[in-house]
C-alpha cells in the first residue's frame, strides 16, 4: 500500500519502511525552535531534567519574536532568559533583535529548515513549514524540553485530507484566500490531529510566499501538519539557501486518505473572516459595510515580501483613511531591507502608514498596535478570537494583504477591486 | 484518583487566548499565570471558582495557540479537571504533559450544567453528576498517564523513572 508524503517523512525518521494512520512512532528531528515566550517554560523544564546540554547546538532555534524589541521589564527579563540560555549552550542559530525576525518567516528564509526534515516548534504556526515538503507540527514548551535534550518526540501517525485545488485564481486572490476559504469550508476542528495536504494544478503554480501562507494556516483547522509537495519552485526557493543536504518526498498515487475534497478556486473571491473564529468566512461581495480603526499588514502567515508588494501597489500614490491606522511589520530584516529597495516602505510611509520593525507583536495583542475596547480591525494574521488583538471587546477581520490594504485606504472593509 | 467538585461550563471552541489572553504571557510563573486563567472567556473566573472545581466545556477545547501556559494558568488556579466533548491536539498533548487531568466524553460535557457537583475517578473513567444522580464513561487513564500526572507532569515523571533505576 503507498503512502502519503507525511507518512514517508515520519517513517523515515522513525527508521521504518512503513507506517500507517494512528501507528506510535519515536521520530529523529531535524530541528527544535522556541521563541521568548515559549521557550523560557522549556528552558526551566530543561533544566529540571538535570542534562547539561542540548542534543545538538546546531538544530535547536531559538528566535525572540514575539514580544520584541522588549516590550516591558517583564518581556526583557524573558528574552535575557532566552539569550542566556543560548550562549551557555553555544547555540548556532540565535538570533537577535536587528538580525532576526518572525520565526515562520526566518526560518525558511535563513535555510535552516529544508524538504524532508522533521521539525517541532514550542509555537502552533510552526506548521508553515510544510510549505518547503517539511512535516513540521506545534508543541508545547515541555515537549519542546524533551526535544533538545533527546533530538526526538513521539507522534501518532496522522491520518490525511487531501485538498485539491482547480482552476485559474481570480485577481487579488491568494493563498490567504484560499486557506481562509478551506477553514469556512470545513470548520476550526475540521482536520483535527489530521494532516491537510495541498494539492491540484492551481498550488502547481502558486508561489512559495503564498504556500507558506497556507501551510501556516492549517492549525487554524486544528490540523496537526499541513502539507505541499515540493517541485521546481520549492527547489528554486531552497537551492540557494540550504547548507545540508535535503530529501524530496512525494505522495504514492495509492496512498490513502482519510478524505478528498476537490475545490474550484474559479468560484473564489477574496475572503474575510469575521469574528471571532476563523472559519466565519464571507466573500468580499457578502461582507457589507464594515467601519474600521485599524489595519495590520504583516505576521507569520503574510509578512513575506510578495504580500508587501501587494499591500504597497495597493497603496502607492493614495492616503491612509483619516480614520484608519495602518500597521505594517516586515516577517525579517532581510524583507524589511528588500522593501526599502523596492520602494515599498516609501510608498507605505508617503501613504501615512507606520513601518515597523519585525515582530509578531500586534497579532497576539503583545504591543505595537492593540485594540481599545470597541475597535475594529483587518489584519493579514491568523486568528480572530475574542481578545486576541487587545480589549475582549475588540473586533479582528481576517483577510489577505490586498483587502487590508483597500481596507486602510477606504475606512471600510474593501475589495481591491474598489480602489484600483 | 478522584476529583469532586463545582461546574463551571464553557462553550465550544474555547481558544487558548480566553484561556490565556498573551497580555498575560510576559511571564512564565504558573501562579501569576493562574490569575487569569480564563479570564477573557469570564473574566469573574478565578473569583468565583474553589479548589478542586472543574471545567466543562463542549467540541474543540483549547483550539490555537500551542501556549502550555493555558493549562498551567488552569492547572495552578486549581481546576481539579476539564472535561470536554473534544480537545485540540496541541493542548491535549500539553495538558498530559504538565498533569493537568483531562477528560473526553461528549454525553457528560452536553449534559453537566453549571453548578452541578461532579465526580471524576480517573481510574475507571466513571464521571458522576452527583447534583442529577447520573453517570457517564469516559475513557480511562492508562496507568502511566494516572503515574505521569500524581508526579506533576512528563519531566517530573522522567525525572522519577530515571532515579528508580539509580
Amino acid at each position: 500500500m503507498g503512502m502519503t508524503i507525511t507518512e514517508k517523512i515520519l517513517a523515515d525518521h522513525a527508521g521504518k519502511d512503513f507506517v500507517e494512520p494512528g501507528e506510535l512512532i519515536n521520530a529523529r528531528l531535524d530541528v527544535v525552535l522556541g521563541n521568548d515566550i515559549t521557550a523560557p517554560v522549556a528552558i526551566k523544564e530543561f533544566e529540571r531534567l538535570g542534562v547539561d546540554r542540548v542534543y545538538d547546538p546546531d538544530k535547536v532555534v531559538l528566535v525572540p519574536d514575539h514580544f520584541t524589541p522588549n516590550k516591558d521589564i517583564k518581556s526583557a527579563e524573558q528574552a535575557k532568559m532566552v539569550r542566556e540560555f543560548a550562549r551557555k549552550q553555544n547555540l548556532t542559530n540565535y538570533f537577535e533583535v536587528g538580525r532576526m525576525g518572525i520565526e515562520h518567516c526566518l526560518l525558511p528564509e535563513q535555510g535552516l529548515v529544508l524538504p524532508g526534515d522533521v521539525i517541532i516548534g514550542a509555537d502552533s504556526h510552526t506548521c508553515t513549514y510544510g510549505a518547503l515538503g517539511a512535516f513540521a507540527t506545534g508543541v508545547g514548551s515541555t515537549d519542546m524540553a524533551a526535544g533538545m535534550a533527546t533530538g526526538e518526540a513521539w507522534f501518532r501517525v496522522p491520518e490525511t485530507i487531501k485538498f485539491v485545488y482547480r482552476g485559474k485564481l481570480n485577481p487579488y486572490v491568494s493563498g490567504k484566500d484560499l486557506i481562509l476559504y478551506t477553514i469556512g469550508l470545513i470548520g476550526v476542528d475540521g482536520a483535527r490531529y489530521m494532516s491537510m495536504e495541498f494539492t491540484g494544478d492551481t498550488i502547481k503554480s502558486l508561489s512559495m510566499d503564498n504556500r507558506f501562507t497556507m501551510a501556516n494556516m492549517a492549525i487554524e483547522a486544528g490540523a496537526k501538519n499541513g502539507i505541499f509537495e515540493p517541485d521546481e519552485i520549492t527547489i528554486a526557493y531552497i537551492e540557494k539557501r540550504a547548507k545540508r543536504p535535503y530529501k524530496l518526498y512525494h505522495s504514492d498515487p495509492d496512498a490513502k486518505y482519510a478524505q478528498v475534497i476537490e475545490i474550484d478556486v474559479t468560484k473564489i473571491e477574496p475572503q474575510v473572516a469575521f469574528p471571532h473564529l476563523p472559519e466565519n468566512t464571507r466573500p468580499i461581495s457578502q461582507v457589507g459595510e464594515v467601519a474600521i480603526d485599524q489595519v495590520v499588514i504583516g505576521s507569520c502567515t503574510n509578512g513575506r515580501i510578495e504580500d508587501l508588494r501587494v499591500a504597497a501597489e495597493i497603496i502607492k500614490g493614495r492616503k491612509v483613511h483619516p480614520n484608519v491606522r495602518l500597521i505594517v511589520l516586515p516577517g525579517t530584516q532581510e524583507i524589511y531591507l528588500q522593501a526599502v529597495r523596492e520602494g515599498l516602505v516609501e510608498a507605505i510611509v508617503e501613504a501615512g502608514g507606520a513601518f515597523s520593525t519585525p515582530t509578531c507583536g500586534p497579532c497576539l495583542g503583545g504591543h505595537m498596535g492593540i485594540l481599545a475596547k470597541g475597535e475594529r480591525a483587518v489584519s493579514t494574521t491568523n486568528r480572530n478570537f475574542v481578545g486576541r488583538m487587545g480589549h475582549p471587546e475588540s473586533e479582528v477581520y481576517l483577510a489577505s494583504p490586498a483587502v487590508a490594504a483597500a481596507s486602510s485606504l477606504l475606512g471600510r472593509i474593501a475589495g481591491p477591486e474598489e480602489v484600483v | 484518583m478522584l476529583f469532586e467538585g463545582r461546574v463551571f461550563k464553557f462553550g465550544d471552541d474555547i481558544d487558548t487566548d480566553a484561556i490565556i489572553p498573551a497580555r498575560h504571557m510576559n511571564t512564565s510563573e504558573p501562579e501569576e499565570l493562574a490569575r487569569h486563567c480564563m479570564e477573557d472567556a469570564d473574566p469573574e473566573f478565578v473569583n468565583k471558582m474553589e479548589k478542586g472545581d472543574i471545567i466543562v466545556a463542549g467540541k474543540n477545547f483549547g483550539c490555537g495557540s500551542s501556549r502550555e501556559h493555558a493549562p498551567i494558568a488552569i492547572k495552578y488556579a486549581g481546576v481539579s479537571c476539564v472535561i470536554a466533548k473534544s480537545y485540540a491536539r496541541i493542548f491535549y498533548r500539553n495538558a498530559i504533559n504538565i498533569g493537568l487531568p483531562i477528560f473526553e466524553c461528549p454525553e457528560a460535557a452536553e449534559a453537566i450544567e453549571e453548578g452541578n457537583r461532579v465526580q471524576v475517578n480517573a481510574g475507571t473513567g466513571v464521571i458522576t453528576n452527583v447534583t442529577t444522580g447520573e453517570t457517564y464513561q469516559a475513557k480511562a487513564f492508562p496507568e502511566f498517564m494516572q503515574q505521569l500526572i500524581e508526579a506533576g507532569g512528563l519531566m517530573a515523571y522522567v525525572k522519577e523513572k530515571v532515579n528508580s533505576r539509580g
